[in-house]
């Protein structure tokens, strides 16, 4: 690959680098800031001008997962000596964990529970909305369907109000069936939303895999059934992944339905970080290292598919 | 190995008829070729045997069992795509197993089987590789060995060798033939190449609008086309047509083309034509015969252009109101020289001019 290029061609495609790295820099730069707000203390967190060179601390972490009270007096040295590493941390930045008067336990900040409760819906959902999506989308390709273009517009259309426009009435229909705060009604949500963007998105990439190679299985003596099991879905593996990605971020990063259908045992991430700032003094430092961990699995899942991601989006722009 | 009947096949999709009542029996071991333009029903017949597409009406049997309302998978018939339509995600071997997987085979018979189908096709040394990695011409190899592996009761073919470059097309054509001498495969290839059609079919079957124009032996349909269509269809170049006027009686007659152009020929050539109608006169370009000198049923003319093709050279002649185009040797004569133009009254057809239905002799 070294086509002539005119001059004006290079100073393009410098320029082009050039903006390609500003682009990163402006996008990059919320990220690192809030992964390296989430290891600082939390005299270093509000510092004007920022600081940027400190020493990683794990207490943001510790004060994360847990509920604390503010100590009135100095800890006793015994008390802080055979203390866990974790809560000698907390002890460090002025503050106790609240336990339990009777046994004694670690009362949790809910945190984990949320975090648990955003992957349990967000991965259920999003196996749901794929499967369901892709085999829908199966059937729109390769049979003829009375109406086809209409209920692909009415699939369509459940995307086109605003969330928060439903939840008012989803909030009273869920409470009537008693779904409110609980994870299926979560993950029936979650589903239905995500399902038309799924069933749209297969369908192109299906549209892509030639009727032949199911003609071909259906000749060599499998039936429509096998053929889709053990020709399709292989074909279609690169689209399955790309719409899982698509699917599975629009779920952990939902934030109105989450906020109004749930409120503890069920609640997810979105909205329970935010609710930290509070009122008063936030402790940015936390909310950070809530948001750190909030963004890890999308970036580890995303970067997993990478291949597949670039590959589906890029499918059907080059005829094989 | 099987024989194939089609009883009065009617598809439609939609308002669309493209198969109007087709009635073929294809004998046990017979290859057979369905040649025609796009669009003339061929392919949706030879879909329709493999059960890819439903008939209207009409029955298909395949060794006497009426087949279709089975699905493709039940009826035993192997198809080759023009695309090939190998499994990407699969290896050459698992392309090839994967029919025998279909119906249970153990893993060493599967094995024993595709090294066979392989070493027939000469494909051994490919059989780890992803179809991504192939030629064409082994591509579409693999897509036979696939095909044959489950030795099913008929080998159905669709433009198996279109995507090909002409010289792989040669040589796949003449392996494709060797295959089926050496296993006698009940055989249906679609093709629009007429070439493909002659050196292949022992029967070629000519399609056009949906029914079944003619069906026979190669060297039948070409000497002996039954319509216009098939005499234009088949043969390269194209076969001359023209109207003509027959004069004169028994004894002997004009072909008249107009103008005063007219070739004398034997009486007992036209003799079966009847009078007072329209016919149209087909004679193919190397029975079109030209002289430097005048002679017997020679009249005189010029060439009006020469197209050299390296073997031979075809040169258009203008004969009253038409040109015939004649097949000569190369360097035979020059544009715009006087030549004499005859015809070889043994290999003139002569067509009805309303219903292009040959005028054949009784005899």
């Amino acid at each position: 690959m070294a086509e002539v290029k005119t001059k004006g061609e290079v100073i393009f495609n410098r320029a082009a680098v050039i903006a390609v790295i500003v682009a990163l820099v402006v996008m990059l730069t919320p990220i690192f800031w809030i992964a390296a707000t989430a290891f600082k203390p939390r005299n270093l967190a509000t510092t004007v001008p920022p600081t940027v060179f400190f020493e990683p601390t794990l207490s943001p972490f510790a004060k994360l997962f847990t509920k604390r009270s503010q100590l009135r007096e100095p800890v006793e040295q015994e008390v802080y000596d055979n203390a866990a590493w974790w809560e000698k941390l907390i002890y460090d930045g002025g503050e106790q964990v609240v336990r339990n008067r009777k046994s004694g336990e670690v009362t949790s900040s809910g945190f984990g529970n949320r975090y648990m409760n955003s992957l349990i819906v967000s991965v259920i959902s999003t196996l749901l909305a794929v499967s369901m999506g892709t085999i829908t989308a199966y059937g729109f390709s390769r049979f003829r369907v009375p109406g086809e273009q209409d209920w692909l517009f009415f699939i369509l259309s459940t995307r086109m109000l605003p969330p928060v426009v439903v939840a008012i009435p989803m909030f009273l229909m869920y409470r009537a069936v008693g779904l409110h705060d609980t994870h299926i009604g979560l993950i029936i949500l979650y589903t239905a939303f995500n399902l038309s963007f799924a069933v749209w998105i297969m369908k192109g990439f299906i549209d892509e895999i030639p009727r032949e190679y199911e003609e071909a299985a259906l000749v060599d003596g499998y039936t429509r059934l096998q053929a889709f099991w053990k020709i399709v879905l292989p074909e279609a593996l690169t689209g399955i992944a790309a719409t899982a990605v698509f699917c599975f971020i629009t779920a952990w990063n939902e934030y109105a339905f989450a906020l109004m259908m749930t409120s503890k045992n069920a609640q997810t991430a979105p909205p329970y970080i935010p609710s930290q700032v509070g009122s008063g003094l936030s402790d940015w430092t936390v909310i950070a290292s809530g948001a750190f961990l909030f963004l890890l699995p999308v970036a580890v899942f995303t970067f997993l598919l990478r291949n597949h991601l670039l590959r589906g989006m890029s499918f059907g722009a080059i005829r094989k | 190995m099987a024989r194939i009947e089609l009883r009065s096949i009617q598809k439609f999709f939609g308002a669309v008829q493209v198969l109007k009542d087709v009635n073929l029996t294809i004998e046990d071991g017979e290859f057979v070729v369905m040649l025609g333009q796009s669009g003339c029903g061929k392919t949706t017949t030879l879909r329709a045997i493999a059960g890819l597409e439903t008939v209207s009406s009409g029955t298909i049997s395949i060794d006497g069992r009426e087949v279709q309302d089975l699905r493709a998978a039940d009826r035993d018939i192997a198809f080759v795509f023009q695309s090939f339509s190998l499994y990407p995600h699969m290896t050459v071997y698992e392309n090839i197993a994967f029919p025998l997987r279909a119906v249970g085979m153990s893993q060493d018979q599967r094995e024993a089987a595709v090294r066979e189908v392989a070493k027939v096709l000469g494909i051994e040394r490919l059989l780890n590789r992803k179809p991504s990695a192939l030629s064409g011409g082994d591509m579409q190899r693999v897509a036979i060995g696939r095909a044959l592996v489950r030795r099913p009761k008929a080998l159905l073919m669709d433009e198996p060798i279109g995507a090909l470059d002409a010289k792989l097309r040669e040589q796949m054509r003449a392996e494709i033939k060797r295959l089926h001498i050496a296993r006698n495969s009940t055989s249906v290839y679609v093709t629009h190449d007429q070439i493909e059609a002659m050196s292949l079919a022992d029967r070629i079957v000519v399609m056009h609008g949906g029914l079944l124009q003619q069906v026979g032996a190669p060297e039948e349909v070409y000497n002996r086309p039954a319509n216009l269509f098939v005499a234009q269809f088949v043969g390269s170049p194209v076969m001359n047509v023209s109207g003509v006027a027959i004069e004169g009686g028994a004894g002997a007659a004009v072909l008249s083309f107009g103008q005063g152009a007219g070739i004398p020929v034997a009486g007992g050539h036209v003799g079966h034509i009847p009078g007072g109608k329209a016919v149209k006169l087909g004679i193919r370009p190397e029975a079109v015969l030209l002289r430097h000198e005048p002679g017997e049923g020679f009249v005189e003319t010029t060439t009006t252009n020469v197209e050299p093709l390296g073997s031979h050279e075809i040169v258009d002649v203008r004969l009253g109101e038409t040109t015939l185009r004649a097949r000569v040797e190369p360097g035979f004569v020059a544009d715009g020289q006087r030549v004499w133009v005859g015809l070889d009254p043994q290999r003139a057809h002569f067509f009805d001019g309303e219903t292009g239905l040959a005028l054949r002799r009784t005899a």
